[in-house]
């Protein structure tokens, strides 16, 4: 109804498509040049000589990145877990009975998507030495867990707020016990949200990079870590390859998250 | 709950007291540490100059970032639902990369003889390569590019509940396009203007991967002297301190938004 208005708008505004078009050019040029360039046969990064696998070949052969990728798996999938476990707890005691001071939680929990990565990574880093956590995967897995929360939060409160409350309601009605109501009812309303929360962390604790560069340890150096030592050594078509991989993973699961959360078992 | 406690103490810990007492013990007394604060308050224009210019350039990135997301956040309202969704997905897609890949991608096409230059050259717009890369146009262009989506969606946002019948009706009251845009539709967007503005200006002025990869070593922004203190030069209570003038300024800026806010609020109430 309202969007029949706007048929006759967009003429009016006549550079309008053309702008939007040139913008997504613009987002996805460097991105398919980066991808196209990871095949190339040559030794030189930006000069295109035939079709080839080969630097996938000595990427995946090598055992540093064996090591960062095994190190960047760890991390996530434990801090993904951890972090939704906790923000799925958060969002279902957010919706029972008001909490004392629940209005000022969420903004809480959004306050670390605001601050620069680089002060949340100086922070971490301190609180980290002035306790005595030692640098390493456990130190790494616990910032990654905290930082993962409010992605896995937000979807999961997303779905929760527009899930339909009548279902548990009628579960009662019908002499289910809360424990048994929650998980016929509640666990696989919100099952999708809590994936797509799950794969949302996942994919921002793999990407990280800043917080990881501080609190990483000799030992446990991540993929993202690995990438940036090899592109501070020179624009190599290694890198190039590297970079795919992360690209293409972190899309495929972009699309997982998004495809999880249209599901709405019904 | 346990989130609170999670998040409370990760962010007290770069002024908290409890931390003080440890770092005698890393050879840095606290009393350097306060004339390091105070020597980059009043005396050496070194780290003031690296300030400056990350505002500069997170400046710079807001503009940028705002005339060219403007027009798409309104391009895409102005579609049907079931293809701004589309559009929208297409549009925070390649903010899900990871941000060291995307500016990656522009080091191959910045630098000399690299892609951009070879296209330039080759259509014979430019003679000889254009030396972009390693300077603050660079990572102007590498903020712009990472930091697009996050002026693009909040406008959306703000478009999609916009009542496009006020540009219906100022029309037929014989406004013109500009008119229309300045006194209705931006207007009716402040607020997810000013969300954008926000969430582009404090990740570029926080940003740490651009300047180093676009960057090189002459153009350092405060998140690259930060990580130097922690790094290379071992200084980290002056590390600390220049985080807690940065998370200061991201404060002052939010504060500047809710001032903003409210502004408007008590104009048209």
């Amino acid at each position: 109804m309202k969007s029949q208005g706007f048929q006759s708008l967009p003429w009016r505004f006549r550079g309008l498509s053309a702008a939007a078009v040139a913008l997504y050019v613009y987002l996805y040029i460097p991105l398919i040049v980066l991808i196209a360039f990871s095949f190339n046969g040559g030794r030189m990064a930006t000069i295109w000589e035939g079709f080839s696998l080969r630097w996938y070949a000595e990427v995946i052969q090598s055992d540093q990145f064996r090591a960062a990728a095994a190190n960047s798996l760890i991390v996530a999938s434990t801090s993904a877990f951890l972090a939704t476990t906790l923000a799925t707890l958060a969002a279902l005691g957010f919706r029972g009975r008001p909490l004392r001071g629940q209005g000022m939680m969420v903004p809480f929990l959004s306050f670390p998507l605001v601050v620069p990565e680089i002060v949340t990574a100086v922070a971490t880093l301190i609180f980290f030495i002035s306790v005595g956590i030692p640098l390493g995967m456990i130190g790494l897995i616990a910032a990654h867990t905290v930082f993962c929360i409010p992605f896995a939060f937000i979807t999961i409160k997303a779905r929760m707020d527009t899930m339909d409350i009548t279902l548990e309601q009628a579960a009662n009605d019908l002499f289910a016990n809360p424990r048994r109501t929650f998980f016929a009812v509640t666990l696989p309303l919100l099952w999708p949200a809590i994936f797509a929360g799950f794969i949302l962390a996942f994919i921002v604790s793999l990407d990280d990079f800043v917080i990881s560069l501080f609190l990483a340890g000799p030992s446990s150096t991540t993929l993202p870590i690995y990438m940036f030592g090899m592109m501070r050594l020179g624009v190599t078509p290694a890198v190039n390859a590297v970079s795919t991989i992360l690209l293409v993973v972190s899309v495929l699961f972009v699309l997982t998250a998004a495809w999880m959360n249209k599901i709405s078992p019904k | 709950m346990l989130i609170m406690v999670f998040v409370s103490l990760v962010e007290r810990a770069p002024d908290g007291g409890v931390v003080w007492g440890r770092f005698t013990t890393v050879a840095y007394t606290q009393f350097f540490y306060e004339e390091n604060l105070l020597g980059e308050m009043s005396f050496n224009s070194d780290y003031m100059q690296i300030y400056l210019r990350s505002i500069l350039l997170a400046g710079f990135t807001v503009l940028a970032t705002f005339v060219v997301g403007f027009p798409t956040a309104m391009y895409v309202a102005m579609q049907e639902p079931g293809r701004r969704a589309l559009l929208i997905f297409f549009l925070s897609l390649p903010f899900w990369v990871n941000l060291l890949v995307r500016n990656y991608a522009w080091l191959l096409l910045l630098r000399a003889n690299g892609l951009l230059d070879q296209a330039l050259m080759g259509l014979w717009i430019t003679s000889e390569p254009l030396n972009i890369l390693y300077s603050n146009t660079a990572i102007a262009i590498g903020l712009t590019y990472s930091f697009l989506p996050l002026m693009v969606l909040p406008i959306y946002a703000a478009m999609e509940k916009f009542d496009f019948s006020l540009v219906e009706a100022a029309f037929d009251l014989g406004a013109n396009r500009v008119q229309v845009l300045m006194h209705v539709i931006i207007p009716g967007v402040k607020g997810g203007i000013i969300a954008g503005c926000l969430l582009v200006f404090i990740p570029g002025l926080g940003s740490y991967v651009t300047p180093v990869l676009l960057g090189g070593s002459k153009s350092l922004m405060i998140g690259n002297l930060i990580e130097a203190q922690f790094a290379a030069a071992r200084n980290w209570p002056f590390g600390a301190a220049l985080a807690f003038v940065l998370l200061l300024m991201v404060v002052l800026a939010a504060l500047l938004r809710a001032l903003l806010l409210r502004h408007r609020q008590r104009v048209a109430p």
